[in-house]
């Protein structure tokens, strides 16, 4: 099987190289790059105007299998980050069982090589500690060995400030950063939606945006303390970025993601108290849309991450309080990428490769993707001119809990390359 | 749209009209000890106002004056396409054993008369209720009839009647139009 | 013209003409309470169901008095011991009471946003009868009607509300409702009951009662949840009645007469003294009169609205 990717755009941050090439693909791996390729046998793909860069990744999303394959399971989920454009997915431990035990990632991994035939990369996240209890480290040196990339409690902070400055110091032998829901429990308590319009006006109980300022601010003295490496999670507060612009300077090896809702939304979308505006971290103010938007481009955040939490109908189909958090990300965000940043110049498209691709993997000590010939496909293919309108139903994830539908944006996927396989969208 | 037929009653007329009316009442009641007046809003609250004047000039007393608002006890409320504005209903004074003179502009299906018979009887028991109409223009489509009534004006079905009275439309007159075009 | 939505979930956002309207038709209702059949009949025929989720016997029974007195055909539903304690959700409930034909929902609901969300799934209309910390938008009303039978307006009158202001949805509802009609509106509590940023919705925001009242005309006391978070929002009933208890002490020192509200049920002696609450001045049991009239105002005009 031979591709001739004609024409396209290649941004490869790694190599810095952007520009107009023809790549022939055969059997999964780079023959050859070049201009004016030709090859009579090859499938010729037209790519004038359209970007060939490294597969994107992913690094926070909830597949949830085991246990809860109804909102999605791993095969849906893949789907689903195929047809967002993604060659790889990190996913969160809060699982039933958890990924607490060596044992469950080996499940992923094996799950995961036989949905779409292994194209997506589905890399687990281990659990900071057992039963995501917040009580006792999780296994972290057996599950670092048998492929966890990096730990979590996701969907929860680690709270207890010893248990953190444990998990930094014992994480940091095997070079796995702690990813950190940050998130001061007692100053959340019951709460639902940002402190400000939605609880002013709507009622809602309040999360204050310093409750995830005032533990990324703790977790970093900690991490400066252990010599741990330290990722946000969902950064959501004008606030923590200059935490965490404060520890870059400082050389600490501090690093945090952002999802596309967090750049996009603010809390006034909740005024009809749709629960596909109910998340964890909630929907902010515009000033704090603003300041993602300024950290993306000054470089405070080093990655975008969807946070995919997939719920299934009935479970958003209540009250709001009583509506589980989140929303799904996987097939939205490219859009919303190309829409909210590129079109915005808040970030060109060089350097949205680097969000959703480099950085990340850098940061989870990821093999850097060798775009060369002679070297594997790990390709992520996409047209930052189309314009499509958001239509769920069309979805391949499972779920359907989105505020995007609808909603108008530019930016698609055309296909990904990976594993010696092709999906094209 | 729809145009003027006739104008069947003018200023004097109307006043001529009204006077009679009260005279009827008077007689029929043997005087005013015992009755009082509720017009129907919206114009039969005035012609109510005006009829009672007559009455208290000639009579040297002072009426007991009412309005009322059927809305509520109209039969096509809630299958009407336009909500009416309801302007409430003021009856201050006791109606138990009175002789109530009811005043309507226009006496057409009854069903006004019915729902407004409906609300007195809500607010207490009149000794009597007697019906006063400045215009009858038949078409009934309820067994009631008026006690007086200033002109009878046949009409066809698809005609209307319009009762002007100056503290609303500047004017005093009754006039027929012809059908919506 | 009629009311603009099909529902009543909140005041958040209604045009000054349909709350005028609202207070407008209720006065027409007001007279009919006063007579000796205290019954209309425009809603004969229609069938109200009153979904309460979360007790609360006055508003309960004031939505009930002022559907009978309109001739509604009443069902009830109050939500302990029946199907929600089985795990029923919301929707489901919501539409097999749909599916018996009824024509409207009254819905109490312990969920800011509950109404909202009913809104969407069944066709009835829906009034709000209080959801969560949210609104409780016939209260407000009702609020606004007894001030504005009291003073003759609402604009330009100063409105002070006491009390839990972060949890309450009379406190919502009527600032939502009082600003849109004019009125200068206060607040008064403790900062830990003042939720932050209450700036947004253009009220001025008071610590001391002693700043405040002598430019009050009319004083809306909250009522205090005595079981409110245990001591972590205000330490104890005794600090809060000495910082915030409204006194005839109080009243004489601030040197003005005021309209004394309270949106019931009162805990006496705590958030306000029993002779203030009594006084010529205070107007607590017309808002109970008045609540039947205003809903009973509310009932006709949606289910009219056609």
């Amino acid at each position: 099987m031979q591709l001739l990717l004609k024409g396209g755009r290649l941004i490869d941050p790694p190599t810095g190289r952007d520009e107009a090439l023809d790549i022939l693909v055969t059997d999964g791996r780079i023959e050859r790059i070049g201009k004016n390729l030709s090859e009579s046998t090859a499938q010729v793909i037209e790519l004038r105007g359209k970007v060939i860069a490294p597969g994107f990744i992913d690094m926070h999303v909830h597949f949830r299998e085991p246990g809860y394959e109804y909102k999605e399971s791993i095969a849906s989920g893949c789907e689903a980050a195929a047809a967002g454009g993604f060659t790889a997915v990190c996913c969160m431990p809060n699982t039933n069982p958890p990924i607490d035990d060596e044992s469950i990632v080996h499940f992923i991994h094996a799950r995961s090589r036989v949905a779409l035939g292994g194209l997506v990369d589905v890399y687990p996240i281990g659990a900071v500690t057992a039963g995501r209890k917040g009580e006792h480290l999780a296994r972290l040196a057996e599950l670092s060995a048998a492929g966890a990339v990096a730990f979590s409690d996701d969907g929860e902070s680690v709270y207890d400030a010893e248990l953190m400055r444990r998990a930094l110091e014992y994480s940091a032998m095997f070079k796995k950063p702690i990813i950190q829901h940050a998130e001061e429990p007692s100053l959340t308590k019951g709460g639902v939606a940002n402190e400000g319009y939605p609880s002013v006006s709507l009622g809602l109980p309040p999360m204050p945006r310093i409750a995830e300022e005032i533990m990324v601010a703790r977790d970093i003295r900690l991490a400066e303390y252990t010599g741990g490496q330290y990722h946000v999670a969902h950064v959501s507060a004008a606030q923590t970025l200059d935490h965490i612009r404060n520890a870059k300077a400082k050389g600490l090896p501090v690093t945090c993601e952002v999802t596309p809702h967090h750049y996009t939304l603010i809390d006034e979308a909740l005024s009809s108290f749709d629960t596909n505006t109910k998340m964890n971290p909630p929907l902010r103010t515009r000033d704090d849309v603003e300041a993602m938007k300024a950290g993306l481009k000054d470089g405070v955040i080093d990655a975008i991450a969807t946070d995919h939490a997939p719920h299934s109908y009935d479970e958003k189909e209540v009250e709001f309080a009583q509506a589980p958090f989140g929303i799904i990300g996987l097939e939205t965000a490219l859009g919303l990428a190309v829409t909210e940043l590129v079109r915005k110049n808040v970030l060109s498209l060089y350097q949205l490769v680097e969000k959703l691709s480099t950085n990340p993997r850098r940061l989870l000590h990821l093999p850097t993707i060798v775009i060369a010939e002679g070297e594997e496909a790990n390709l992520t293919i996409f047209d930052p001119g189309a314009e499509w309108v958001v239509d769920p139903s069309l979805f391949r994830s499972l779920a359907r809990n989105t505020p995007f539908g609808g909603m108008r944006l530019v930016g698609k996927p055309i296909g990904i390359l990976n594993n010696g396989r092709a999906f094209w969208s | 749209m729809r145009r003027l037929k006739a104008q069947i009653i003018d200023t004097d007329g109307f006043d001529r009209t009204l006077t009679r009316l009260a005279h009827e009442i008077l007689e029929k009641n043997r005087g005013a000890s015992n009755i009082v007046i509720v017009g129907i809003r919206t114009r039969g609250e005035f012609i109510a106002r005006r009829v009672a004047d007559i009455i208290e000039t000639v009579e040297h007393t002072k009426l007991h004056l009412g309005s009322m608002d059927i809305t509520l006890y109209r039969d096509d409320l809630l299958g009407k396409l336009e909500q009416p504005q309801l302007k409430g209903t003021e009856v201050l004074f006791d109606i138990n054993d009175r002789d109530v003179i009811l005043i309507d502009d226009v006496l057409y299906t009854g069903r006004t008369i019915r729902a407004a018979l409906d609300e007195l009887a809500d607010l207490g028991r009149p000794r009597t209720i007697q019906l006063a109409v400045l215009v009858d223009r038949g078409h009934r489509q309820l067994p009631i009839r008026a006690d007086y009534v200033g002109k009878n004006i046949p009409t066809s079905a698809n005609e209307s009647i319009r009762v002007h009275v100056k503290e609303v439309d500047g004017e005093d007159a009754v006039l027929l139009m012809h059908p919506e075009e | 013209m009629p009311l603009h939505s099909k529902h009543l979930l909140g005041l958040d956002g209604m045009s000054r003409e349909d709350l005028q309207l609202i207070l407008d038709t209720a006065v027409s209702f007001r007279e009919v309470l006063e007579r000796p059949i205290k019954k209309v009949p425009p809603l004969q025929g229609k069938t109200v169901a009153n979904m309460f989720f979360e007790n609360s016997t006055r508003t309960r029974l004031s939505f009930e008095l002022a559907e009978r007195r309109l001739s509604a055909d009443v069902l009830g539903f109050v939500a302990t011991g029946s199907s929600v304690s089985k795990g029923e959700t919301l929707k489901d409930t919501a539409r097999n009471i749909e599916a018996m034909k009824v024509d409207m929902v009254v819905m109490r609901h312990s969920a800011a946003g509950a109404s909202h969300y009913l809104s969407r799934v069944i066709d009835a209309n829906v009034i709000n009868a209080g959801d969560g910390s949210h609104e409780h938008p016939t209260q407000g009303l009702l609020d606004m009607y007894t001030i504005r039978e009291k003073h003759g307006r609402l604009n330009d009158l100063h409105v002070c509300i006491v009390g839990d202001i972060s949890h309450s949805r009379v406190a919502r509802s009527n600032i939502f409702g009082l600003k849109t009609m004019g009125a200068r509106v206060s607040v008064c509590g403790p900062a830990t009951m003042i939720p932050r940023e209450i700036d947004r919705l253009g009220v001025d925001v008071y610590h001391h009662l002693d700043d405040v009242l002598p430019t009050v005309d009319v004083l809306n006391v909250l009522r205090i949840q005595l079981e409110r978070d245990a001591g972590r929002l205000f330490p104890t009933i005794r600090e809060y009645r000495q910082t915030f208890g409204i006194t005839r002490r109080r009243l004489e020192k601030a040197g003005r007469v005021m309209t004394i509200m309270h949106p019931g049920p009162i805990n006496r002696d705590v958030e306000i003294s029993a002779d203030v609450a009594d006084s010529e001045h205070s107007v607590i049991l017309q808002q109970v009169l008045n609540g039947v009239a205003v809903r009973m105002s509310v009932l006709y005009l949606l289910s009219t609205r056609n």
